[in-house]
């Protein structure tokens, strides 16, 4: 195996203006030799050298989810390539050419299925091309072979590199005519290859944004004000300035609080504050230490969760701001129905609390370009920001992305890349600037906070009549948006409420919002409001088929819209299966329960069957989580069993332990003994099995495995407790019967 | 500040450094070795897990006046070339996703495995629940630790 950390070590030592300066990629015309190598370049994905050896450019920024190797995977199949040639290397930030820098939405896999097999095809085709020339043959006696071309014929044949000279002089099949090859003759799409990027993670020599180093870097942390919005008072620097090796001290503007300036409009929340730069990491955290601050608290000095959540309530019965649906009058029979069954959840902010806390390094040059390491799900977005702040042209800046020690949605934010550029502005030399746990915890974009109230009523035969459901939130978008924008109810909504048409059949439905206005800053946390609305409707499912006294994944199967096409079919399947895989009715020891649940994020469908243990003392024990996913054609499937396992993970912080709280308009956790996550004691055991179905990759799996995980565990403690937990974390002091 | 002596991975440096400067920062910032990973500064987390003495300590608790006299071994110096039991069943399960913990969590696996060549599932729960992962890959982590030491077993 030669994936390994020499590559990325070269591909990091070619980091700064050398690879991109000299980085010359035809679109079209004349494949090119690439610099001082013998080489062909045949497209901005793929050089191959005389030695054999393979570089693939891969564009999505790669943080955990595998989707780089996908990538390699996806062009070396078209390419034909022995895997044990190939390198990887992350694109550098030149937009015009790489369309795919950045990755949300868990489309990455989706997004490059064409353009890497579309490269990979293209260097084939030159390569076949080229062997037909030198042997004077016709191109369709030759056939590329697991990094050959071979004659087939006479059996002759050319290693890659061997032909890399003659290709290099060839004109270009445009990208979009090349064949493609048919499913069964994929060699490495569809099966289970190791990924690219583990040798260098179990050794150590991965780089992460946190480990940059260019010469004469300083290191930086800032004194961030902790009430959002608020401003600093006073500062009393004169100790944190004879610390040993702190070189500076200065004041940090915010930029763009929108809270506080809503007429900003730009994605971009950085908190005032006092930057301590200093020649070692420790030695400007021991700066910041001795800094006397006073803060002024900011416009949400009487905020905390105790406000919100009565804010919250008030929301849940008030008029709507905005009706997303409303089939027939379904308040009204909702009224006059005698079995109407209504039920309020309750999910807290959380934290994104990745490992690898915000970091960014940056370079602002005499001659006016920056550079900027940061590991980021938006490279491209963070060099057209970052010039916008800077006043210059994007190709003025330079993004070089990293690894990423997990993002879950927080690095979509280029927050800390602005931070900072603002303290390398001032210094004239690089510097990385990193936050620590506590700053990372205190000054997240979190996953909002939100009450839903749902209420629904039944026909003697079990099928759903009326279906209301009124969800309250501290929406996303107007942290972001601006103040003119804001003034759409419609666009206030846009990211709260579900994405995916409502899967059961009911003759009444209603789907409308209230929001709530809070100072704390939100956004996309894994499955964004997926992970919310999934958690107030299974669970309402499951109250729904409690009361109809049908089985609950019979309920939903008994209940699913059946116009919905291939949609209904994935929810019968991963329904199914997840049933059959976990033993679904069989009984279990005393305090055992079951629960089943289904989301669709995106095109990907997911059912989880969950099995927990409550003892009499209301001890929680998740023994066991059997998932379903059809996530469309599966490119690596070990690598999509990964990912549902760690969405299911992710999703039991929440569930289990994790919740964010505001005081004073200031977060009250600040590191991981006060924010607890799931450790492995809690860990429960997880099978995934995969819907053999599709032709194509859908929408992504990243985090698709997060919605169902609520519910399905809720729905267990019910299943074994007959109490229903509609408010998380999970207060086991509820779930006590003796 | 003084000439200090340090022992990491079985070479002698010489630094310069605050002997109450925490071993993660000496190893990161001044030896450069960044296979150890900064988490949380409080021995919550376990990114920072390195050896002082073949023992698992968090290297963002540890001064590095209480380092001097011992031997530290980081990621970088558990192996040459990944060839380390631990190391090798993390790549055959396939572990890590991020990666960023990998590094801790390995240390940690390395000493538990030393210490009880054969542990039970109770055991290495108990062993690995100081070092977090958000990735949360621990099902793939038990399954390491049990075939590295399943490996062992074999050898003998």
């Amino acid at each position: 195996m030669r994936l390994n950390s020499e590559f990325d070590r070269r591909s990091f030592c070619k980091f700064g203006a050398a690879l991109i300066v000299e980085f010359c990629v035809p679109l079209r015309g004349r494949a090119q030799t690439s610099g001082p190598e013998t080489g062909l370049r045949a497209n901005a994905w793929v050089t191959i050298s005389a030695d054999d050896k393979i570089v693939v450019i891969t564009e999505i920024p790669e943080m955990g989810q595998g989707t780089r190797t996908a990538d390699v995977m996806m062009l070396a199949d078209e390419l034909e390539a022995d895997w044990a040639t190939i390198g990887v290397e992350q694109a550098p930030t030149l937009p015009e050419i790489y369309k795919h820098l950045h990755t949300g939405g868990s489309g990455g896999t989706e997004a490059t299925w064409m353009p890497m097999r579309r490269a990979g095809a293209q260097a084939r085709e030159l390569l076949v091309t080229a062997a037909a020339e030198r042997w004077n043959v016709a191109r369709t006696e030759c056939r590329a072979e697991n990094g050959t071309i071979v004659h087939s014929a006479t059996g002759r044949h050319f290693r890659y590199g061997e032909l890399v000279g003659t290709a290099s002089k060839l004109p270009v099949p445009p990208l979009d005519e090349v064949p493609l090859k048919d499913r069964p003759n994929f060699r490495f799409i569809g099966k289970s290859m190791p990924r690219v990027d583990t040798p260098a993670k179990v050794d150590g020599s991965a780089i992460f944004g946190i480990d940059v180093r260019v010469p004469e870097m300083l290191y930086a942390v800032i004194a961030r004000c902790p009430y959002f919005g608020g401003d600093l008072a006073s500062c009393d620097d004169a100790a944190a300035k004879r610390q040993p090796g702190v070189r500076a001290v200065f004041r940090v503007p915010p930029i763009g609080f929108t809270i506080v300036a809503p007429d900003v409009g730009r994605n971009i929340n950085v908190a005032a504050g006092v930057a301590v730069v200093a020649a070692s990491t420790w030695a400007a955290i021991q700066g910041r230490n001795a800094l006397k601050l006073d803060w002024r608290k900011g416009p949400g000095a009487e905020e905390s969760t105790a406000t919100l959540r009565k804010a919250l309530q008030s929301q849940a019965t008030a008029p709507a701001s905005v009706v997303v649906m409303d089939r027939g009058d379904t308040r009204k029979v909702l009224q006059q129905s005698a079995k109407k069954i209504e039920a309020e959840y309750e999910l807290p902010f959380q934290s994104h609390a990745t490992m690898e806390p915000m970091n960014a390094t940056v370079h602002v040059r005499q001659d006016g370009t920056i550079e900027v390491w940061s590991p980021t799900q938006i490279p491209e977005i963070t060099q057209s920001e970052i010039a916008a702040l800077a006043g210059v042209s994007p190709d003025r800046v330079t993004v070089h992305t990293t690894l990423s020690g997990g993002s879950f949605g927080r690095r979509y934010q280029f927050d800390y890349a602005a931070e900072a550029w603002q303290i390398a502005k001032k210094m004239k030399v690089p510097v990385k600037l990193l936050w620590t746990r506590e700053d990372d915890m205190q000054h997240d974009f979190y996953r909002q906070y939100c009450l839903q109230r749902l209420s629904g009523s039944l026909d003697e035969g079990g099928k759903i009549i009326a279906w209301a459901h009124r969800m309250v939130s501290t929406p996303i978008r107007s942290v972001f948006d601006s103040a003119e924008s804001l003034k759409d109810p419609k666009q206030v909504a846009s990211q709260e409420v579900p994405e995916a048409p409502f899967p059961y059949q009911v003759s009444y439905y209603r789907m409308d919002y209230a929001p709530v206005h809070s100072v704390v800053p939100r956004a996309w946390w894994r499955s964004v409001s997926s992970s919310l609305t999934a958690f107030a409707t299974e669970s309402f499912m499951d109250e729904l088929a409690h009361r109809a006294a049908i089985d609950p994944c019979e309920f939903r199967l008994k209940n699913l819209n059946g116009d919905q096409g291939r949609n209904t079919q994935k929810y019968r399947a991963v329904l199914e299966l997840a049933a059959d895989k976990s033993g679904w009715g069989k009984p279990l020891p005393k305090g055992g329960g079951r629960g089943i649940a289904c989301y669709m994020f995106g095109e990907t469908c997911v059912a989880h069957v969950a099995e927990v243990f409550v003892d009499a003392a209301g001890s929680l024990k998740l023994q066991r989580i059997v998932s379903a996913v059809d996530c469309g054609l599966a490119v690596n499937p070990d690598s999509v069993r990964a990912q549902i396992e760690s969405g299911i993970n992710y999703a039991l912080t929440p569930i289990l332990s994790g919740e964010i709280t505001v005081k004073e308009g200031t977060v009250e956790q600040s590191n991981f003994h006060d924010y607890q996550v799931l450790r492995m004691t809690n860990a429960p055991d997880i099978e995934v099995h995969i819907v053999p179905q599709g032709k194509e990759p859908g929408n992504g799996v990243g985090e698709s495995g997060v919605p169902p995980v609520a519910p399905a565990v809720a729905n267990a403690i019910f299943t074994a407790t007959r109490i229903r937990v509609r408010r998380l974390p999970v207060d086991t002091n509820l779930l006590r019967r003796s | 500040m003084a000439s200090i002596r340090l022992s990491v991975n079985g070479k002698i440096n010489t630094i310069d450094v605050g002997l109450d400067t925490p071993l993660l920062w000496v190893l990161r910032d001044t030896l450069e070795l960044t296979g150890t990973k900064y988490g949380c500064g409080m021995g919550l987390c376990g990114a920072c897990t390195v050896h002082l003495d073949g023992e698992a300590v968090r290297s963002c608790q540890t001064p590095l006046k209480s380092a001097l006299t011992k031997r530290v071994t980081t990621i970088e110096g558990l192996s040459s070339n990944r060839s380390h039991p631990v190391q090798k069943a993390w790549i055959a399960e396939q572990v890590p996703q991020c990666g960023y913990c990998q590094p801790g969590q390995i240390m940690q696996a390395a000493v538990l495995l030393a210490k009880k060549p054969h542990p039970s599932r109770n055991e290495i729960d108990q062993a690995m629940n100081g070092n977090i992962c958000r990735c949360a890959t621990y099902q793939r982590i038990r399954r390491a630790i049990q075939r590295a030491a399943e490996g062992e077993r074999h050898e003998t």
